[in-house]
């Protein structure tokens, strides 16, 4: 905690300005409704005055829908918007910043001297980590200000469904590009699209292997991810022999960061493909034939591929794997009955994603639900800051993405393809409770390095958090049960007020 | 099926372990550490089939060569058939001469699927894989709760689904325990914010963990200094569970990760190489700090979700398989051997042509361990590991 005096003089200021302020705010903000309260809470990424205004102004239902079909650019903060302008991955296309990466890096192991050679390697690693960094500030900094919070949740799902660690061989310089132009785009569109993006995107096949899978090399990784995690689900009737089939499928779909393509012979020539890094090598296909599904499939080359994405992508497992997860992810449970409402939705309207949410949002269990989930580490985090600075812009996203990895769910850091659980009972253990009030406290104690703009020798903004706002007063208050009220009403200062609040079952709770 | 459609449908069977502890067994004081491998460990290039020819065939770049005195990159024998490979030679080879390790070839579950999660939640869960899962039952939390005086601990950054179950069971990531951020004052108005909720017990057995093992490695984090060298990673953890299990805890779960080798696994050398000396080093330091009072009353075993395919792919690596070999070490354990059934590695003795099968149930190994441990019944022992008969390879 900052006890310098000068920080002591600034809380006290602040508690002083805030006891001035909030009885005129409260008087004029509107009541929200608990409903409206509890469905902002669950739609967004926690709660903010202008997400609840907003809501309340159009109504829930016009505002519900607003977030299932948002404009195809958000509107962010300018300041904001200038800050993602600025960064490498949104200036440099991915393609390029690979191929500069790779360079950069054989640059550095070609130097003879090994302090030169070492110093060099670093920066390397430092430039990559800085990528890797930049993708995470750009996801959150969205989290925290684009006014569609839906697409921005239903982005951090697909990423997680279609989970790659960034920190294997190259990804962290294309990771950026794997989440802003892969999934974000088609994050409430259909399931097909999103799952052709994913499917073939460099990142996902440096990831599970694929670059290595080839006619005669069989690797079989990437082939059974995609049939377990990213569609049909795992005891869903497909076979061994199935896996191996996909896996053939898949052989030759790779990635190449050399401009020029392989020699091949004549007949093979006209299937080479090439977009990006994305290159299918005809070479290194198995043009046998094959049966997926207890069909043929029948085309050529990567042909083969969209194929067998044709056939996953309808297969009603699919549907129900996919509403499965939706339905664990939006209310914490899956029962059977709304999950076949929703698999209906999902094979009439060819994988429509946001339909299928609509199904979902309508129906009683998603109501039944609202209030009731615990909020994993990155819905914790993302919504105390959005609450305790609520319209004021943060500076430098680095303290979240420390503490998100604190509390075992850093961004692209998910080990194992399978992406974060979605259940409640996997981030409600004791020991990961006990991590989260730490977070809860030092989020709740100073601004913790939110206002410091990158860079060196920078100066943070004056900012304290401020979770006794307006909202807090006009609608939040009002909802904390007897025992809260109680320990709240011990706290020492400001500071301490914060952090029990943070760490409270009303706000662990959304 | 799939997981997460059977949280809901679960809720609705009767409760695996929810019969509760009516009778308590005998008190003990054995401790027990299971050790998860998650990824599936290529258990053939670790406890190595070297009198098998096949495996030299099926195996042209990872294969590790056979015992030789002269090659320090040749497997360490463990008897006619198996050996180790060359680097556990200063953890876990010693450990075998003592006769305190014996390894379990052809062991794991039922569950053919191959998929990593799918077969962790079985063996996790313990419970039959045809039948309808309950997700809220793992097999630790029935033990737990047939033993007398347990005092169990999950030694891992997330809750285990193996210590699910209605006694919320502490979770602690021990490579990261630091001096507790909320003090006392404050845990007591938090605890009190929860009172009579869901989360209340969670919530102050994540208190009281951390304090435990806060004030437990006080101590070790002095100490650390004056060491020369200071354990990282697995070695690390190992060492600091053995602090805590030598007072606080007695039936605890830790996982180690990173052995999904499909691509350059290496052989005597590289990445499984790497990450099996790691691992030895772990249970080494771990038997060490324990000291032999108490490792001789202490019994580890380590699992792993699957085995490799016998034959190695296309990219110097390994794909999902099926029988592993699983190791049962402790002060005490009847070691020096290779337990359970075994059959000759030939083509035709492999399961679907690919891999190793199954010959001693997960279940019926740790059953048969636990229930010499814990002196628990048959009836007791079909609570923890529903419709299966615990075996007793003799191993404690």
């Amino acid at each position: 905690m900052d006890q310098t005096p000068i920080g002591k003089l600034r809380r006290a200021a602040v508690m002083l300005g805030f006891l001035a302020l909030v009885v005129p705010i409260a008087a004029v903000a509107q009541p929200a409704s608990p409903r409206t309260l509890a469905l902002v809470d669950r739609i967004t990424w926690g709660k903010t005055s202008a997400s609840v205004h907003n809501a309340t102004d159009m109504g829930a239902d016009r505002w519900l829908k607003s977030q299932l079909r948002p404009p195809a650019q958000s509107t962010l903060p300018p300041e904001v918007q200038a800050r993602i302008d600025l960064m490498r991955i949104s200036t440099e296309p991915m393609e390029r910043l690979a191929v500069a990466m790779d360079a950069q890096n054989k640059a550095a192991g070609q130097i003879q001297t090994p302090p030169e050679r070492q110093a060099a390697q670093q920066a390397y690693q430092r430039a990559m980590a800085d990528l890797k960094h930049q993708a995470a500030s750009r996801s959150l900094l969205r989290d925290l200000y684009s006014p569609d919070q839906l697409r921005e949740q239903m982005t951090w799902f697909w990423v997680n469904h279609f989970s790659v660690q960034a920190d294997k061989r190259d990804i962290r310089a294309m990771i950026g590009d794997y989440e802003d132009q892969a999934i974000r785009p088609h994050a409430l569109g259909k399931f097909r699209d999103l799952l052709g993006a994913a499917a073939l995107h460099p990142a996902m096949l440096r990831y599970l292997d694929n670059d290595q899978n080839a006619v005669g090399h069989l690797n079989e990784n990437y082939a059974r991810e995609i049939l377990e995690l990213h569609t049909l689900g795992v005891g869903s009737g497909y076979s061994q022999k199935d896996v191996e089939e996909m896996a053939r499928v898949l052989t030759g779909v790779g990635v190449s960061l050399s401009p020029d393509a392989p020699k091949l012979k004549p007949d093979q020539q006209p299937l080479y493909v090439r977009r990006g890094l994305l290159e299918f090598n005809p070479a290194r296909h198995d043009f046998g034939p094959k049966v997926l599904l207890g069909e043929p499939v029948t085309g050529s080359g990567l042909g083969e591929l969209d194929q067998a994405l044709d056939r996953l992508a309808r297969a009603p497992a699919t549907a129900r794997h996919i509403s499965t997860k939706l339905a664990l992810y939006f209310t914490g449970q899956a029962p059977p009955k709304l999950v076949e409402r929703m698999s209906k939705t999902f094979l009439r309207t060819d994988g429509d994603i946001a339909k299928v949410l609509e199904t979902l949002f309508g129906s009683e269990e998603f109501q039944a639900s609202l209030g009731k989930r615990t909020k994993d580490p990155i819905h914790f985090a993302v919504s105390a800051v959005r609450l305790a600075y609520d319209g004021q812009t943060i500076a430098n996203t680095a303290p979240i993405e420390n503490w998100l990895g604190r509390m075992g769910q850093g961004l692209y850091g998910r080990e194992t393809p399978d992406g974060y659980p979605l259940e409640d009972t996997a981030w409600t253990g004791p020991g990961q409770l006990a991590t989260l009030f730490d977070v809860a406290q030092q989020i709740g104690s100073n601004p913790s390095g939110l206002f410091k703009p990158e860079g060196l020798n920078t100066v943070d903004a004056p900012a304290f958090p401020q979770l006794q706002n307006a909202l807090f007063y006009s609608s939040t208050q009002a909802q904390l049960g007897a025992q809260t009220r109680t320990a709240l009403a011990q706290a020492k200062s400001l500071a301490e007020w914060n952090s029990l609040y943070l760490s409270s079952p009303e706000f662990l709770h959304r | 099926m799939d997981r997460r459609a059977l949280l809901t449908a679960a809720l609705s069977v009767p409760a695996l372990a929810a019969a509760g502890r009516v009778w308590s067994a005998p008190a003990s004081d054995q401790r027990l550490l299971v050790v998860f491998l998650r990824g599936g460990y290529d258990a053939m290039n670790v406890v190595i089939p070297t009198g098998s020819d096949f495996y030299y065939e099926a195996r042209p770049t990872l294969r590790i060569a056979r015992p030789d005195p002269a090659n320090l990159a040749s497997a360490l024998p463990l008897d006619s058939d198996w050996s180790l490979h060359p680097a556990l030679r200063e953890t876990i080879y010693p450990l075998w001469q003592k006769q305190q390790i014996a390894f379990v070839p052809f062991a794991g579950p039922d569950d053919l699927s191959r998929s990593h999660f799918e077969t962790q939640d079985t063996i996790e869960l313990g419970q039959p894989v045809n039948g309808s899962r309950n997700y809220r039952s793992g097999f630790m939390n029935r033990l737990n709760a047939q033993m007398a005086g347990g005092r169990p601990i999950s030694f891992t950054a997330q809750p285990t689904l193996a210590f699910d179950g209605p006694r919320v069971v502490a979770n602690i990531a021990m490579e990261s325990v630091g001096k507790p951020g909320v003090d006392d004052r404050r845990s007591k108005l938090i605890e009190d914010m929860y009172r009579g909720q869901t989360l209340a017990s969670a919530v102050s057995a994540g208190f009281d963990v951390r304090t435990k093992a806060y004030e437990t490695l006080s101590g070790e984090m002095i100490a650390a200094n004056r060491n020369a060298v200071s354990a990282s990673g697995f070695e690390l953890a190992a060492r600091r569970i053995a602090r805590l299990m030598r007072d606080e805890y007695n039936l605890a779960f830790v996982d180690v990760g990173g052995w999904d080798t499909h691509v350059n696994q290496g052989a005597a050398t590289g990445v499984l190489a790497d990450r099996i000396g790691a691992l030895g080093r772990g249970l080494a330091g771990f038997a060490s700090d324990l000291g032999p009072d108490i490792w001789a009353k202490t019994t580890v075993i380590v699992i792993s979700e699957f085995g490799r395919t016998f034959r190695e792919n296309g990219d110097k690596g390994t794909d999902h398989g099926h029988g592993s070999v699983y190791w049962v070490l402790g002060g005490s354990v009847k070691g020096g051997r290779i337990a359970g059934q075994q059959v000759a590695l030939t083509p035709d003795k492999l399961n679907e042509k690919r891999d190793l099968p199954v010959l001693t149930d997960y279940r019926a190994l740790i059953g048969g361990v636990a229930g010499r441990l814990y002196g628990l019944d048959g009836q007791r022992l079909s609570t923890v590991f529903p419709s299966v008969h615990a075996s007793d390879l003799g191993l404690v």
